[in-house]
């Protein structure tokens, strides 16, 4: 008894859309069992998870508010995973994005006028795009690997923001808490709907920003461009295209984004610089991608369902009396899911028994034939 | 105890974890076979050694519950990477996200839990010798297992008809299938090696290294495990070297962030304005320096094209389906 | 099923109905062959007639859907290669299973089941080969052997394991003519020792010299089983084709005064990996109107040639070729692409078309450039409803076979999809066309189609540059054939001085103009 894949002559169509579908159900099935081992009852804790954060006004700014940095990180880091260049290093660029942002509020305080909060947004995607360019620079030069290159650099980068709130840039008023000034309002991304809630225009960006890429992928050249570069890369150099420009430009854009997330969130829901200023987003927007089959709309979506299992665990934590730590979990268990059901897109299975024996047929002889 | 002896020993203790799942990962991707989730069975490892350590008492059960914990959640990858064909890069990473995210959960139980230590071997005589006594006949018994593990793989790749057939597997899957290898069965036992490696690298860190549970308490060893294979150019000894240079890199930062200057007041004029020096560079600097090293090995060794192809085994991350 | 009372010689292999499905195509359909002990049977039929699949089966790489195949007089099931190994049967694949990183006696060794260490085995191999006339350093990385020398590692591994049926599959395509002709003396060597062999082909003068029984298949099927001595060259092409077959119609031109199109002078360049071959001093000319064949065995430098022309390898000296006169050495394969030429390149899937994609988007590939704004407008954007009308118009134009509107380009067969890429820069009229290896892999029909289109653009005024190891393809074509040899270019031969014999030197080495090559039989 084996199992046996049999490619299919092209990619199915059913399967593509229902294949996120059928692996969010299973880890909710699977979570339903982690629940149930944990001691609770899966019903109320599912609930309080996944539907109860959806039923208030406030909670879905707060949707809005965790959804915005996975989703303009996971479209960049789209762009990159078509084009087979795999940015494990978005935390980083998340990071370097917010404290180049920060560099003029925090070091030039005074300067306060409309021109203040594009400056930094803009200093953002630079920060970002910078930090990016050197895993990719290493990748297109020297070759190097760029899963490891872009990881490393995401505990460098950690590491300096540590460095930098807890010394230069300290807030001498904050009474030994290791963080920056607060933001001016000047420097503070502003709110969607003040009265309901707090999400802020960071969503916005987000929208903008996946329906640009979106636009890019289906309908530009270059979108085809990475496309092909991604799938047949000597294929790519005989249509003329250039592996290391693709290189250079997948990382700068996703670089670009991820930094662009990282100023929105310290200047919008933070509100300052301080050694923690994302719970993994990087890494959780790397799930966001593969959710949404590397396709902006979809990561939309996704974003969506990642950023509920943010605030569910939240929440299950308080209503359930589970741990937080199941957010982690549940995502690592989806992504899984993710890329087994996408399997069937390309493959049908078949189970197959072993082959049926001829009549009275004779096995080999052991021995010298 | 001298500081230095100190030091050579706290350098053996940091780079058991990077050689015990790097010589895994080696045996993996020799048989044409990615696994990033390297840092992922380490904390799986860790949080199971320590539990099972803590909850019957005995380190030596923890070890071992390590390495059946770590070659089981391999298992997870092994089926979806080689019999569902997905992509290894994204499955690696799940399992890295997902094991971090499985040990958080079950580890919060043993946070701040006193840990249980591994005992150091001891052999009457040789353990007393000065100097080379302990560092030779006085570490923790993974440090052993460590060193055994090199000279076996080395010995099984090139030395056995089973190890070459594994390296065909590695070098050209197609080719190994049509002559009747079985590839994946091959590749199973390979990524359950490598997860087993990492279980035991996970309990080294939770039993002897801290030994306490913290949540993610491997900070990216899995991830310089795999740069290692990578500089070795996917030779046994060649990790060894490499793990001992991580190891010495990693302690003497730590060293240099935990001594007081006052201490080296009895050393030359030149050594001490060095020391000085030294210690006004912020500590999250020096704390970078692992990851730094890495990157930079990395494009050193990369830079020689002809070595990495004559080296890197030429079938790895490539999905194979076979045709029956 | 017992030994015929009329025939001198048992039968060794049977095989009765054996069919194989892939899906929804049939590779095998209810086979019939049987071969005779001391007997060299061809299995004839073109490519895609199923011929490997069946062999695989013989051979236990493929399980057989149905029927049943006896050995020796007995019904039996070959559940894997040990197993066929065991029975005795030994194959030499088209496609070498070799393992480039590891040394001839290892890959030897890794197909013997026996658990004997290596240095045994690599002196047995030692021997065998200096015995078969076929020598080989059992301790050479496969990585730097030659073709030739490689296929030679695979059939001293299957004689090593004293087999008493052999299989060869298509061994000739990578041999010049004169280590044909020695394989084919270990050959009739191996038979007068009462070994059978299982010769596929399709090349019908090397079957009617070398074997006195046929099958012949075509599309799956077993059409016809005859002895080749007694049939002509024609009648076996009938057969697998199933229609009198149309080669290529050629009229000699009159050359003198056309003005050079394409031309190569002193094109060097370094290997480009530890695998790769030189090129020294290359130069060439290809005029207006005329089709320049380039012969060779596979990796004589073929492909580094090709990247040179293409463009995919910047040269130094920009003079080193010329397209219409001007020098293009530094320029890229778009540029190359916008001054009229177009190329065709050895390796359909994953070089001249990206295997999953559509046939549109693989039209947009070489033409995303070239045809102004007509395929990319402003901005960047693509013109979805212009690039879906050319890959039509090419379909229509090359009778492009396939099972949906505008499938993948890996669910066409071999010869559909070359024809789509030929067909693709032919859609552009370019002035200059260099092609290598147009036909490899490619049915019949397809493969005249192809020849004659290539025949009918440099008649229309466009310069032609053929690379083939098919030597009738070259003679069917050509105008003038060069060969290449260990990187170098021989001086071009006109075709009606060209003979397969002055070639096949050539092909080997030895001629002036090239260093003489030791291994010359």
């Amino acid at each position: 008894m084996r199992i046996e894949l049999v490619k299919r002559p092209g990619q199915s169509k059913l399967f593509s859309v229902l294949s996120p579908l059928i692996a969010f159900g299973l880890t909710i099935i699977a979570g339903a069992i982690l629940f149930a081992v944990l001691g609770k009852n899966p019903a109320t804790a599912l609930y309080t998870y996944f539907i109860e954060p959806l039923t208030e006004v406030w909670s879905v700014h707060e949707l809005m508010i965790k959804a915005a940095p996975l989703i303009l990180i996971a479209v960049g880091l789209s762009v990159c995973f078509i084009s087979n260049n795999w940015n494990i290093g978005a935390e980083g660029q998340f990071v370097m994005g917010a404290i180049v942002g920060s560099l003029v509020p925090v070091m030039f305080p005074q300067f306060q006028n409309a021109a203040l909060l594009p400056l930094m947004l803009v200093m953002g995607m630079l920060g970002g795009a910078a930090y990016a360019f050197i895993p990719a620079f290493l990748k297109a030069r020297f070759n190097t690997n760029e899963i490891l290159t872009s990881l490393m650099l995401v505990y460098i980068a950690q590491l300096f923001l540590d460095w930098l709130v807890r010394g230069p840039w300290r807030d001498p008023s904050a009474m030994n808490f290791p963080q920056a000034p607060r933001f001016s309002p000047a420097a503070t991304l502003p709110e969607l709907f003040p009265a309901d809630g707090r999400a802020n225009r960071g969503f916005i960006l987000a929208i903008v920003a996946a329906l640009l890429v979106w636009f890019m992928m289906s309908r530009a050249l270059k979108g085809f461009e990475l496309r092909v570069i991604g799938q047949s890369p000597r294929a790519g150099r005989f249509a003329g295209f250039s592996s290391s420009g693709i290189i250079f430009f997948s990382f700068l854009v996703s670089g670009a984004l991820a930094g662009l997330a990282g100023i929105s969130e310290v200047s919008g829901a933070i509100g300052r610089l301080q050694p923690q200023i994302s719970p993994g987003y990087g890494f959780a927007a790397i799930i966001v991608a593969f959710l949404g089959r590397l396709n902006p709309l979809g990561i939309v979506a996704a974003g969506l369902v990642l950023a509920l299992s943010y605030l569910g665990g939240e929440a299950a934590q308080i209503a359930v009396g589970v741990t937080d730590k199941t957010v982690r979990a549940f995502q690592g268990m989806l992504l899984f899911f993710v890329l087994a059901c996408d399997t069937f897109i390309r493959y049908q299975i078949r189970i197959v028994p072993m082959a049926p024996a001829s009549a009275k047929p004779v096995e080999a002889a052991r021995g010298n034939g | 105890m001298g500081m230095a002896e100190a030091i050579l020993l706290t350098i053996a203790t940091a780079a058991t974890p990077l050689l015990l799942a790097a010589i895994g990962e080696l045996v993996v991707e020799r048989s044409g076979v990615l696994n990033l989730g390297v840092e992922g069975m380490m904390l799986i490892g860790a949080v199971t050694g320590f539990g099972v350590a803590v909850t019957t008492g005995s380190a030596w059960l923890g070890v071992f519950a390590a390495l059946i914990a770590g070659a089981l959640f391999s298992l997870l990858f092994a089926f979806l990477a080689l019999t569902m064909v997905t992509n290894q890069v994204a499955t690696g990473l799940a399992l890295t996200l997902l094991g971090i995210g499985v040990s958080g959960m079950v580890g919060e139980a043993f946070v701040g839990l006193p840990g249980v230590k591994l005992t150091n071997i001891y052999i009457p005589v040789l353990t007393d010798l000065p100097v080379v006594g302990r560092l030779l006949f006085g570490q923790d018994p993974l440090f052993y297992i460590s060193i055994a593990l090199v000279i076996g793989v080395s010995w099984f790749l090139f030395r056995t008809r089973a190890g070459l057939t594994l390296r065909s597997v590695g070098d050209s899957h197609s080719s190994a299938h049509a002559l009747g290898i079985k590839v994946i069965k091959i590749r199973y036992l390979a990524v359950m090696f490598g997860g087993a490696c990492a279980g035991l690298a996970g309990a080294q860190l939770s039993l002897v290294y801290t030994p306490q549970w913290i949540e993610n308490m491997t900070a990216g060893r899995g991830w310089i495990a795999l740069a290692l294979v990578v500089f070795a150019s996917w030779r046994p000894w060649r990790v060894l070297i490499g793990a001992y240079l991580f190891g010495a890199i990693t302690i003497v930062q730590i060293y240099v962030q935990g001594t007081n200057l006052s201490e080296l007041s009895h050393w030359p004029i030149a050594l001490f304005k060095l020391a000085e020096v030294v210690k006004a560079i912020p500590s999250q600097f020096l704390s970078a320096l692992p990851y730094l090293a890495t990157i930079v090995v990395l494009v050193l060794i990369s830079r020689n094209k002809r070595l990495t192809m004559m080296n890197t085994p030429a079938s790895l991350g490539q999905p194979f389906v076979p045709d029956r | 099923m017992t030994t015929s009372l009329t025939s001198s010689r048992s039968d060794l292999l049977d095989v009765r109905g054996l069919t194989k499905v892939f899906g929804s195509l049939t590779a095998c359909n209810r086979v019939d062959l049987t071969i005779r002990q001391g007997e060299i049977h061809a299995l004839l039929g073109e490519n895609g007639a199923g011929k490997s699949t069946l062999v695989k089966m013989l051979f236990g790489s493929l399980e057989p859907n149905d029927g049943q195949i006896f050995w020796k007089g007995q019904p039996v099931r070959i559940a894997n290669p040990s197993a066929a190994r065991s029975f005795g049967i030994g194959m030499v694949f088209q496609h070498f299973s070799l393992f480039e990183a590891l040394t001839a006696a290892e890959n030897i060794a890794l197909s013997l089941d026996a658990d004997s260490p290596i240095h045994s085995i690599s002196e047995r191999a030692r021997d065998l080969s200096h015995s078969y006339g076929l020598p080989l350093d059992p301790e050479s990385l496969v990585g730097d052997l030659s073709v030739g020398e490689r296929q030679r590692i695979e059939i001293i591994r299957c004689l090593l394991q004293e087999p008493d049926l052999i299989i060869l599959d298509e061994p000739t395509s990578v041999l010049t003519p004169q280590e044909a002709d020695k394989l084919f003396e270990t050959l009739e060597r191996l038979r007068d020792e009462g070994k059978s062999i299982l010769y596929i082909s399709h090349r019908l003068d090397e079957v009617k010299r070398l074997c006195d029984g046929a099958t012949v298949m075509r599309h799956g099927k077993v059409v016809a089983h005859c002895d080749p001595r007694k049939e002509t060259a024609a009648s076996l092409a009938r057969m697998m084709v199933g229609a009198d077959v149309v080669t290529a119609h050629s009229e000699p031109i009159d050359l003198s005064g056309a003005p050079e199109l394409l031309g190569v002078r002193d094109l060097s360049r370094k290997p480009a990996g530890p695998f790769s071959i030189p090129l020294k001093n290359i130069s060439l000319s290809v005029r207006s109107g005329e089709v320049f064949g380039i012969a060779g065995v596979a990796g004589n430098g073929q492909g580094e040639l090709f990247e040179a022309l293409s463009g995919e390898a910047i040269q130094e000296r920009a003079e080193s070729i010329q397209i219409r006169g001007k020098a293009v050495g530094r320029m890229n394969i778009s540029q190359r692409r916008m001054m009229g030429a177009a190329f065709v390149p050895e390796e359909r899937l994953g070089h001249g078309a990206a295997p999953r994609m559509r046939l549109s988007e693989n039209l947009l590939l070489t033409r995303h450039a070239t045809d102004g704004r007509a395929l990319v407008g402003r901005g960047g954007v693509i013109k979805t409803t212009a690039v879906d009308a050319a890959s039509q118009r090419v379909i229509k134009e090359m009778d492009v076979r396939k099972s949906a509107p505008d499938p993948e380009a890996a669910a066409l067969s071999g010869g559909n999809l070359q024809k789509f890429i030929i067909g693709r820069e032919l859609d552009r009229q370019p002035t200059v066309m260099v092609v290598n290896q147009p036909t490899w892999g490619v049915d019949a029909g397809a493969a005249a189609r192809i020849r004659q289109a290539l025949i009918e653009l440099a008649r229309s005024g466009s310069a032609v540059l053929v690379i083939s190891q098919d030597l009738d393809e070259l003679f069917e074509i050509s105008d003038a054939i060069a060969v290449m040899h260990n990187g170098e270019l021989s001086k071009p031969i006109p075709r009606a001085q060209a003979t397969f014999e002055k070639i096949g030197l050539l092909m080997g080495g030895a001629e002036p103009g090239h260093a003489d090559h030791p291994e010359v039989a």
